[in-house]
């Protein structure tokens, strides 16, 4: 199933409505992106980006389309080898941790992947070593601010070794130093990531590929910072710079 | 019905070393349900035992190192009911005795003396456990005891998420405070009561978003996992220790009676 | 008496622990099938929150009057909005959580404790919200209106059970009717204040996702719509009379001592030599029967107020709530 010149993740023609719902969140959506790349998916509230990511992994049952990950659809029977590749980091790390310890959490993944033991703890080591947060492992979850949070919640996935990491708004909750420091840690991590925000300068920071989710659809797919700097195409999709924010400087 | 004395849950554990923080939580936890099933069931006219069951407890509390004062402070949970036994001894019926010149119900004073001595070994109990078993490993102690998986990942997910819950809680209350609303009377409930209601909103959506996030790292109905080797011989004979001297005394003291 | 609601070790015979114990566990066991059976794998994630929710609303302190507190139980309140399997199993949690970590309410009081404070209200909470539900219209009103009602009767109901494991396993010799009087009493005031609690929150449910009620899930779009406002202080007013009701029914057990002679004979400890053990199982049985000096009418009142519970929990049990349908499925790997 798997070759090596597959695409990261290829999306054909997605749609979906909830049950019982009237309008459509995603309408025949597309996207490719290649091994190694960082793409920032840029959208207003309510344009349908959590939807379309929680079809990343399988968490919403597909309608229409299809989703492939490093050449493996995303299906019934393919969805535990899905998980392992697609790493999840959701908006808020509250979400992510959910035990007693970061320890924990972060073996968590390895533990439904069935690693025990010296096994087990290496992955946990090296992810929380890579996330720069090995002397969080034994604080509890509910302790740690908002940048280690964060971290910690990144090392979760980690662990699970993904082909394919997808972040839900890295930067909420972070301040100016926390977001910069996460930047440099995406860069630093290289693997293949889909990075979703409304936080244009961090998009700016940390892709080189961006592309725009407007009414289930994506309307712009261009380099990143020639994006940015088309002001009124960002205008027709609620998006914006920060006040008194001047891409040129 | 005050309930300020539910403190922080992580404040529970006092992070000091000794043989009974050591003690294998599986052990420690079997070790305290058996010493509060021997109090539950001493005669109450056992008075001798009742003594011995104290004076056990107390070697365990200075073993422990946990601080005397510690225990005591956490004791004012009983405090109600210390309360509640004092009045016993008037509003029973059958025989009385004097005591300063006030007839009182001879059983009714043992009764009184019953929940005293009671509540107070078995709360002391209890509070041993929790001041020397962090909680990770307490429901650690619980998987490995076969306490079903599921109840285990309930009590996971809801030591985990209550303090989160209570500070939302409490920001909401500063919200409001801050707008000048200072409920006094049962009529100004409604912001509060609403602000509860929208808690369990976000709670179970909370729920639903926690759900994602293990489906996602693949989830398979178990939360806490031990690699921990079954409990030591030695640490089922040091938590079973004060339950069966406690048993040995109240079966001589039947026995002799 | 309020505070034994919470009860401590040995604060009941052991022959009532052991017996509330195995009921306790055996209707838990149950509700654990049921969750699982409603909630798939969200249970551990959704039950688990949920009992964090009560136990914090629980430590939240509500104005009662002039500046005094009071907290929430909250049994019947999760059995409305989680369905009665889920909220038992919720609030038996926070129970045994209490009594382990915080020695609030005693470790081998579990069994009564759980089954008066998570069983009951859940049960016979569900019940009584269902039969008031009947009688309210089918709107949001309507919910809420027989959520503050049924909450407020359920804290009644804990206490009468409460007072009728007292027959059973009296650790004092303070009869039936003392006990009933003064917990039904203290516990109609405590309801007045938990019915109007549980109505507004059930109501802000209501108005924010009223399909996360599960007391609701049967009403359409339209009924849910139709929102007629609940005042608070005509709800504290009705509740006030309630609690005048129960109040003038509980003072006859309550306040009605024993008159001159048989205070005597009691005094001096006549009339328990005098009578029959009416009921085993405790050595104080035979006070717990006495106390408006006929064995035979307290025997009644119990065994009547006995069949009500039981009867509402088993109308509960029988009536217990249906799947709880998810916004959307999770696919998750289990089902796959």
């Amino acid at each position: 199933m798997t070759r090596s010149d597959a695409p990261a993740l290829a999306v054909e023609g997605l749609a979906f409505r909830y049950p019982g719902a009237s309008g459509v969140v995603l309408e025949d959506l597309s996207l490719r992106m290649e091994s190694g790349e960082r793409v920032a998916l840029l959208g207003p509230n309510g344009s349908g980006k959590t939807t379309f990511v929680l079809h990343l992994n399988g968490l919403i049952e597909r309608q229409v389309g299809s989703v492939i990950v490093a050449g493996l659809p995303v299906q019934d029977g393919n969805l535990r080898e899905i998980r392992r590749r697609v790493g999840m980091v959701f908006q808020d790390p509250d979400d992510q941790l959910f035990l007693q310890t970061v320890r924990d959490d972060v073996a968590f993944g390895p533990s439904n992947l069935g690693l025990r033991g010296a096994e087990r703890d290496q992955r946990v080591d090296d992810a929380l070593a890579a996330v720069g947060a090995a002397a969080l492992a034994d604080r509890n979850p509910y302790q740690l601010s908002g940048g280690e949070a964060r971290r910690a919640a990144l090392a979760t996935v980690l662990s699970m070794q993904p082909d394919l990491l997808v972040l839900d708004e890295p930067t909420s909750g972070l301040d100016p130093v926390g977001r910069r420091e996460l930047a440099e840690l995406l860069v630093t991590l290289g693997s293949t990531q889909l990075i979703v925000t409304h936080d244009l300068p961090f998009a700016l920071a940390t892709c080189s590929r961006a592309v725009i989710l407007d009414r289930g659809r994506i309307v712009a797919d261009a380099p990143t910072r020639s994006l940015l700097e088309d002001r009124e195409l960002l205008g027709r999709h609620r998006l914006e710079w920060p006040i008194g924010f001047d891409l040129a400087r | 019905m005050s309930g300020s004395h539910r403190g922080n849950l992580r404040r529970l554990h006092v992070a000091v070393d000794s043989p009974v923080h050591r003690l294998d939580p599986a052990a420690e936890l079997v070790g305290t349900v058996a010493f509060a099933v021997v109090v539950a069931g001493t005669p109450r006219h056992a008075v001798a035992v009742f003594a011995l069951e104290a004076a056990v407890l107390v070697v365990v509390v200075v073993v422990s190192r946990i601080g005397a004062r510690r225990v005591l402070a956490r004791l004012a949970v009983v405090t109600p009911f210390i309360v509640f036994a004092l009045a016993i001894p008037f509003v029973a019926h059958g025989p009385r005795t004097e005591v300063g010149g006030v007839p009182v119900s001879t059983e009714g004073l043992w009764a009184a003396w019953n929940v005293v001595a009671r509540t107070t070994l078995g709360a002391t109990a209890a509070i041993v456990m929790s001041a020397t078993t962090p909680l990770p490993s307490m429901l650690e102690g619980m998987a490995r005891l076969h306490v079903p998986r599921v109840v285990v990942a309930i009590v996971s997910s809801m030591v985990r998420y209550v303090e989160l819950l209570a500070a939302q809680l409490a920001r909401m209350r500063t919200a409001m405070v801050s707008r000048g609303h200072d409920p006094r009377w049962l009529w100004q409930v409604g912001p509060v009561a609403a602000s509860v209601g929208m808690l369990f909103v976000r709670s179970y959506e909370r729920g639903e978003r926690v759900h994602g996030a293990m489906v996602a790292r693949g989830f398979t109905g178990t939360l806490v996992v031990s690699d921990r080797p079954a409990v030591a011989t030695a640490d089922w004979v040091a938590a079973l220790a004060p339950a069966a001297v406690s048993a040995v005394a109240v079966v001589v003291w039947v026995v002799g009676r | 008496m309020l505070v034994a609601m919470h009860a401590p070790d040995g604060f009941l015979g052991p022959g009532v622990a052991v017996v509330t114990a195995v009921i306790s566990i055996v209707v838990i066991g149950l509700a654990l099938r049921h969750a699982s059976a409603e909630l798939d794998d969200r249970q551990v994630p959704l039950a688990g929150i949920s009992a964090a929710f009560i136990f914090a609303a629980q430590m939240f302190n509500f104005p009662v009057a002039a500046g005094t507190t009071g907290h929430l139980l909250g049994g019947a309140l999760a059995a409305i909005l989680l369905g009665p399997w889920v909220g038992a199993l919720v609030v038996a949690v926070v129970v045994v959580v209490q009594a382990l970590l915080f020695a609030d309410g005693g470790i081998t009081a579990l069994g009564y404790n759980v089954l008066n404070m998570a069983i009951v209200p859940a049960f016979a909470g569900w019940a009584l919200f269902l039969l008031w539900r009947k009688v309210m219209p089918r709107s949001s009103g309507g919910v809420v209106g027989a959520a503050g009602l049924a909450c407020g009767m359920t804290v009644v109901l804990s206490a009468t059970a409460f007072s009728i494991e007292w027959l059973f396993g009296a650790t004092a010799p303070i009869p039936f009717d003392t006990v009933f009087g003064a917990m039904v009493g203290v516990h109609a005031l405590i309801g007045i204040g938990e019915g109007l609690l549980s109505a507004l929150v059930v109501g802000a449910v209501m108005a924010a996702r009223p399909d996360l009620v599960a007391g609701a899930r049967d009403l359409s779009a339209e009924e849910i719509g139709d929102r007629r406002p609940v005042g608070a202080r005509a709800f504290a007013i009705g509740g006030v009379l309630v609690a005048i009701v129960f109040a003038v029914v509980v003072s006859q057990f309550a306040f009605d001592d024993p008159d001159g002679l048989e205070r005597v004979a009691q005094d001096h400890g006549f009339i328990d030599r005098a009578q029959d053990h009416a009921v085993a199982g405790s050595p104080f049985a035979d006070y717990a029967t006495r106390g408006i000096g006929n064995a035979q009418l307290s025997l009644a009142v119990a065994g009547l107020a006995g069949v009500v519970v039981t009867l509402l929990v088993a109308y509960g049990l029988t009536t217990a709530t249906r799947r709880v349908p998810p916004r959307w499925s999770l696919h998750t790997t289990s089902s796959s």
